[in-house]
């Protein structure tokens, strides 16, 4: 196995009051987790290597490109959810961080203050912060948060003593009167971002800023049409690192780097090159985010021997699926198509959701999948109850299917190894 | 030829050898801290062309010694068949989880549950109980049998049901009650997963708790109109689906 280790840049932590000597441990783990998850795969394509540095570069290069873009007066937003309008915050000249929450080594510092019955990623975040093991934590101007689901909302309460959070209400149904409310939730936020950053945002601002994140977006959908050839020619494990890299890296660089591995993969698919062969399962993971390093089923499924074709989850294609319409030129009609475009994520926190129910069958279908393994959080009401509908649906269809509750511990792989394998078994037939 | 499955369970090792389709050899033994050498120690004396392995195990003797793995739902699919061909529901309890599995008309599996990560409801929680009551695991069903009055185990936490246990010990409620309680408790579990699962009218119960009567019998009352079937020997139906692969190969 390679050597990796993730960077060490204690001087910077220390200026960013985190816990040095305990994050440095963390940083460990995780560079010893990539290591054995990640670079131990074969037939990676070689163009994984920027991705890689990412990772290796997690607390270091790109937290340095953050404090010195805030030296330059530019906002830096810590996000968590896909409904943060990122284009006014880039079109502000700000950047967009998402934080930390998808580990078990910061639960103990969130669940001091936090009752331990709720959602592992909600106590993950709050336990980065609490414990000051999170240098993005550290750097941002003010944290975005929303008021998807009731975890989510009365720890935004608590976290503000700890971190200014900016609470954005986002609607539960789709009627017009929703879509008005919405509207004005990104109109305030717009203000929100102008009076942090000292900057009034233009039409043409706004306008540069879709372009930016549309194409991003765009990169992420030729990866996932990519993904459905077979044999697939990337892993499902590095697909979901690049999609969880596209929550904290510049988002032009990260564009860029994703349209140059598309042609990597191209070419392997014209050479019917691929990471397994073509007669491995291919599984479509659909359900909750998967915030770094949270890699548990992917890693599961993919030492089964299976490849993942698709993740229909905010971390995912929740989160590029639809684009927004860059020929608007007036500032209230792009916030207007900006607001249309967010209206259309499919969120289990809305009632009805009927439509991420047909999305999640047309995407399994778009994949070339050959089964759909429902991945859900604990205590995860909206999405654990949704799950009702996407095993209905799976039935009526004949597709098999598989569905798993877990939160970050290690202590359930053993049950959970045994029946992805199984239905990895019910799969091969 | 010889064909030999090895079922690595969370308490004890299983292993069974087929001849000529036949069954014709088999051993139990607890697990221990070295399942693999228990295993090969168990081995001795069988001459197999080729060996599957299951159980939590599975890995660790593939590792050493297996030919192939295959997890334990296939494999008490395929054991369960072997006693029973036309069986379409299994409910195996086996040390550290419960299953429920449906099968199609070929044997093949359509569908299963297993129980998520704690003890509720597996060998395992029987026997904490057992041990709490101050019962043997074999004492643990029959006395159970023997109960005049239901009482409610509230908690399938095995940690919180053994507070529960211990404070109704302490009420003075005897201990053959609290045992019906212990048993009652694990069988509404089952009838859970098997509700979500769905089931046919017959029915096979495998795993080592097949052989405690008192589960049987509640399971037998709580489902009317199903034939509630164990095989002679419930511990080794994993070991013997193993060994049926390892004959297909």
């Amino acid at each position: 196995m390679a050597d990796f280790e993730v960077k060490a840049y204690p001087e910077m932590w220390q200026e960013l009051g985190v816990d040095v000597a305990r994050f440095d441990k963390a940083r460990q783990m995780l560079g010893s987790a990539y290591a054995s998850i990640y670079l131990s795969q074969q037939n990676r394509p070689t163009r994984m290597d920027y991705f890689d540095n990412m990772v290796a570069e997690i607390h270091g290069g790109r937290v340095q490109e953050l404090v010195a873009a805030k030296k330059e007066g530019r906002p830096v937003v810590g996000t968590f959810c896909v409904y943060i309008p990122e284009e006014v915050v880039v079109a502000a000249g700000g950047i967009c961080v998402g934080l930390c929450g998808g580990s078990q080594g910061s639960i103990p510092d969130a669940e001091k203050i936090l009752p331990r019955n709720i959602c592992p990623m909600v106590k993950s975040a709050y336990g980065f912060k609490a414990g000051k093991i999170c240098p993005y934590f550290q750097v941002v101007d003010f944290v975005y948060g929303e008021t998807t689901c009731d975890a989510k909302k009365k720890t935004w309460e608590i976290l503000d003593r700890l971190v200014p959070t900016y609470v954005m209400e986002i609607p539960q149904m789709k009627n017009k009167r929703d879509k008005d409310l919405w509207l004005g939730e990104v109109q305030e936020f717009k203000h929100k971002v102008e009076v942090v950053s000292g900057k009034k945002i233009s039409a043409d601002d706004l306008a540069a800023a879709i372009k930016v994140i549309n194409n991003k977006r765009r990169a992420l959908q030729r990866l996932t049409r990519l993904r459905a050839n077979n044999p697939a020619p990337i892993s499902g494990k590095d697909a979901l690192l690049i999609e969880q890299i596209a929550f904290y890296d510049e988002p032009v660089r990260f564009a860029e780097k994703v349209n140059a591995l598309c042609d990597e993969l191209e070419e392997r698919v014209k050479k019917g090159e691929g990471v397994m062969t073509a007669d491995a399962p291919r599984v479509m993971v659909a359900g909750v985010p998967m915030a770094l390093p949270n890699w548990k089923v992917h890693n599961l499924v993919e030492t089964a021997g299976a490849v993942i074709v698709g993740e229909e989850s905010c971390i995912g294609t929740r989160y590029f699926k639809d684009l927004i319409d860059e020929n608007i030129k007036d500032i209230d009609g792009q916030l207007d198509v900006l607001t249309d475009r967010y209206m259309k994520i499919d969120c289990s926190c809305f009632t009805p959701n009927d439509e991420r129910i047909d999305q999640v069958i047309k995407e399994y279908r778009e994949s070339t999948a050959q089964g759909i393994l429902h991945y859900s959080l604990q205590f995860c009401h909206t999405y654990n109850i949704e799950e009702i509908r996407i095993k209905e649906a799976c039935q009526k269809e004949g597709i098999p299917y598989l569905s798993i509750e877990s939160d970050y511990s290690p202590e359930d792989v053993g049950q959970l190894q045994t029946r992805i394998e199984a239905f990895l078994e019910q799969i091969r037939g | 030829m010889m064909f030999v499955g090895v079922d690595l369970g969370s308490r004890t090792v299983k292993i069974a050898a087929l001849q000529d389709g036949r069954l014709i050899g088999h051993q139990i033994r607890e697990s221990g801290f070295d399942p693999h050498r228990q295993s090969l120690e168990m081995m001795e004396g069988f001459d197999p062309v080729r060996v599957v392995a299951t159980g939590y195990g599975r890995h660790l003797a593939q590792k050493h010694f297996a030919h192939e793995v295959i997890t334990e739902i296939k494999a008490h699919a395929l054991g369960a068949r072997y006693y029973f061909p036309d069986c379409r529901t299994i409910v195996d309890i086996g040390g550290q989880d419960s299953k429920v599995i449906a099968l199609d008309e070929q044997g093949r599996v359509s569908n299963f549950q297993m129980n998520d990560k704690c003890a509720a409801g597996t060998g395992r929680f029987l026997e904490i109980m057992a041990a709490t009551l101050g019962y043997s695991l074999d004492e643990f069903g029959p006395a159970a049998l023997e109960s005049e009055q239901d009482v409610a185990i509230n908690s399938m936490c095995t940690v919180f049901a053994e507070s529960e246990v211990i404070s109704m010990k302490n009420r003075g409620v005897p201990a053959r009650d609290i045992a019906m309680g212990v048993h009652l408790s694990v069988v509404s579990r089952l009838i859970g997963m098997l509700n979500r699962v769905g089931y046919g009218d017959c029915l096979v119960f495998s795993g080592g708790v097949a052989r405690n009567p008192c589960i049987v019998k509640l399971l037998q009352a709580r489902l009317e109109g199903v034939s509630v079937l164990s095989p002679e020997l419930p511990d080794i139906v994993g070991a013997l689906g193993a060994a049926i692969q390892a004959g297909l190969a």
